[in-house]
């Protein structure tokens, strides 16, 4: 077991620890918003991608490392678009139309 | 210098995502979050570009650009219906390029398409741990990539929605899953020796995998779906943070895969399947159902439009429960306009929704929302579910089985344990539903034929558009 792993494994638990804590805190409401939110966030791919497309290795590379960089430039642009253009439609109603209720 | 710089920038940059995430808690701090996010790319993304190891910019330069084209192409023009469409597809996506980057670091460690790459890279070895993240992280990608193809194929209707089972699917798919494992275990028993095709079996099984373990699910079944294949994707780039090193892939693969498995533990509990049934694919829609024969012969009322709009017109409180039949009318402006009608009437009109309902999660939020219905006036099952007693009308406009009472009381029914609205204890319910076929889940609802319910039947848009002029003549 090198230490690289090891603190790979560490900072995995505790992002994935933190990811559940703040993620539970959505509200179903925007559910939505989230997959396409965290769908954007994934598309962090790009960065091995972009080191296949740019990388001096033989062509064959940085093909295969182009189409991954358009696959994840689509979820990153397209993800956080989407995600904008949700949440602007959320809207709240006039106030007091509806008896306020916590929770 | 250079290279601490780049680890603090993707330093920055987790934290920006973390912070974006932080925001969805509520719609007002939603937009910011989303600001974060992309301002947390750009960092990580321009930080990457000036990394040594990048040497032309043809590929990136021309990828960056195509793949924003298509992104922005999308994102402008897809109606808020799609969105169950659109996910699947962007998690293809997101398979492929960690599926790529994977067989491409492969190929840079061990020469997949011929050695010239080893020796230009000069790379002294390759570790069991680098080999093993690698295995995973094309297994999990290759299968995100075909598992989310059929999906969006499903929820497009280009394959039939209803459940596709052979015999023995299940022994193939779990056989197949260790077979995989086993592979995965050999390539890391020899890192530097093992022979090409064991990795490239594990590529095509990945591929096989996902084809083979989505195709049997059923359309209502989506919402899980959706949200594993999402932890899938979450999970396949990790495992490209661990054979690349590099911290910000594992976060945000972490983030997304942390998302997903919380989004699939709150769909399956909201269809009461227990976490490891739906695993396993063992998607309840699939086995034993004999839809009971005789049911089409018991007796319901079929109320007209201006018998329903009557109900509508003397009721005080209303609460709407919508499905996905009102998704495929497209009936949510239809809804809006009539609960303004009622409004205007002063009625208190507040809305239903269960966490499945519709094809993924959340789904039913986002159609009303863009129909101009104040998120105020949307529910959780919790939230909601006490008040039914309380309300004089309820209209269910294409749900099904989150009104189904029998999921209460009849031990015999597939859906049985699953949490229901009681919907059935209000003054009155009006059902709009496109015909009394119990659709390929076949499962019958015993609301239909209760005498406080009325069932309007025909397409949900047009019955509620002329509802809504009823109203409003009335």
């Amino acid at each position: 077991m090198s230490e690289n792993f090891i603190f790979g494994l560490y900072i995995f638990a505790l992002a994935t620890f933190v990811g559940y804590q703040v993620i539970s805190r959505v509200p179903p409401l925007l559910h939505t918003p989230l997959m396409s939110g965290t769908n954007a966030i994934s598309g962090i791919s790009l960065v091995g991608s972009l080191v296949a497309a740019g990388a001096k290795h033989d062509l064959i590379s940085n093909i295969l490392g182009f189409v991954a960089v358009t696959a994840a430039t689509t979820n990153v642009v397209g993800g956080f678009m989407i995600t904008d253009r949700m949440l602007r439609m959320f809207k709240k109603g006039p106030v007091g139309s509806v008896k306020a209720k916590a929770g | 210098m250079r290279d601490p710089l780049i680890s603090l920038a993707y330093l920055v940059a987790s934290i920006l995502f973390i912070l974006a995430l932080r925001g969805l808690t509520s719609p007002e701090q939603g937009r910011r979050g989303v600001l974060l996010g992309e301002i947390g790319m750009l960092i990580a993304v321009l930080a990457t570009l000036v990394k040594r190891e990048i040497v032309s910019y043809e590929w990136i330069a021309a990828g960056l650009l195509l793949g924003s084209l298509i992104g922005t192409a999308i994102s402008l023009r897809i109606p808020m219906t799609k969105m169950p469409e659109r996910i699947a597809f962007s998690h293809a996506f997101g398979g492929l390029a960690t599926a790529l980057v994977g067989v491409v670091e492969y190929h840079k460690l061990r020469g997949l398409f011929g050695e010239d790459a080893i020796r230009v890279t000069a790379e002294h070895g390759i570790s069991r741990l680098t080999m093993g993240a690698l295995g995973f992280e094309v297994f999990l990608g290759s299968l995100t990539f075909t598992g989310s193809i059929i999906a969006f194929g499903k929820l497009q209707g280009v394959i039939t929605g209803a459940p596709v089972t052979w015999k023995g699917q299940n022994a193939i798919n779990i056989g197949a899953f260790f077979g995989t494992l086993g592979l995965i275990g050999c390539l890391i028993a020899m890192p530097e020796s093992a022979p090409h095709w064991m990795f490239l079996v594990v590529c095509a099984t990945g591929l096989s995998l996902g084809f083979l373990a989505v195709l049997p699910i059923g359309g209502a079944d989506m919402p899980v779906v959706i949200s594993l294949l999402n932890s899938y994707a979450g999970l396949a780039a990790c495992a490209t943070g661990f054979a690349l090193k590099s911290n910000i892939l594992i976060i945000a693969g972490a983030l997304d895969g942390s998302s997903g498995l919380l989004l699939s533990i709150i769909m399956s509990r909201a269809m009461n399947r227990s976490f490891a049934n739906v695993v396993f694919g063992a998607f309840g829609g699939v086995e034993g159902k004999a839809p009971s024969a005789g049911a089409a012969a018991r007796s319901y009322n079929e109320a007209t439009v201006e018998d329903a709009a009557s109900v509508l017109r003397a009721s005080r409180s209303v609460i709407v429960v919508p499905g996905y039949g009102m998704a495929v009318s497209q009936a949510q402006h239809a809804v809006r306009d009539l609960a303004g009608a009622l409004e205007k009437n002063g009625t208190q009109v507040r809305y239903a929704i269960h966490p499945v309902a519709g094809r993924m999660p959340g789904h039913m939020n986002v159609l009303l929302a863009e129909a101009n219905v104040p998120y105020d006036t949307l529910y959780d099952l919790d939230a909601i579910n006490d008040d039914f007693s309380h309300t004089d009308t309820v209209l269910v406009v294409g749900a099904n089985d989150v009104v189904n009472p029998g999921a209460k009381t009849d031990t015999a029914s597939p859906i049985y344990g699953m949490p229901v609205f009681n919907v059935e204890l209000a003054r009155s319910v009006i059902v709009l539903k496109r015909s009394m076929n119990t659709g390929f889940s076949g499962v019958d609802n015993e609301l239909f034929y209760l005498p406080n319910t009325m069932m309007v039947l025909g397409d949900a848009k047009k019955t509620i558009q002329s509802l809504s002029n009823e109203v409003k003549a009335g």
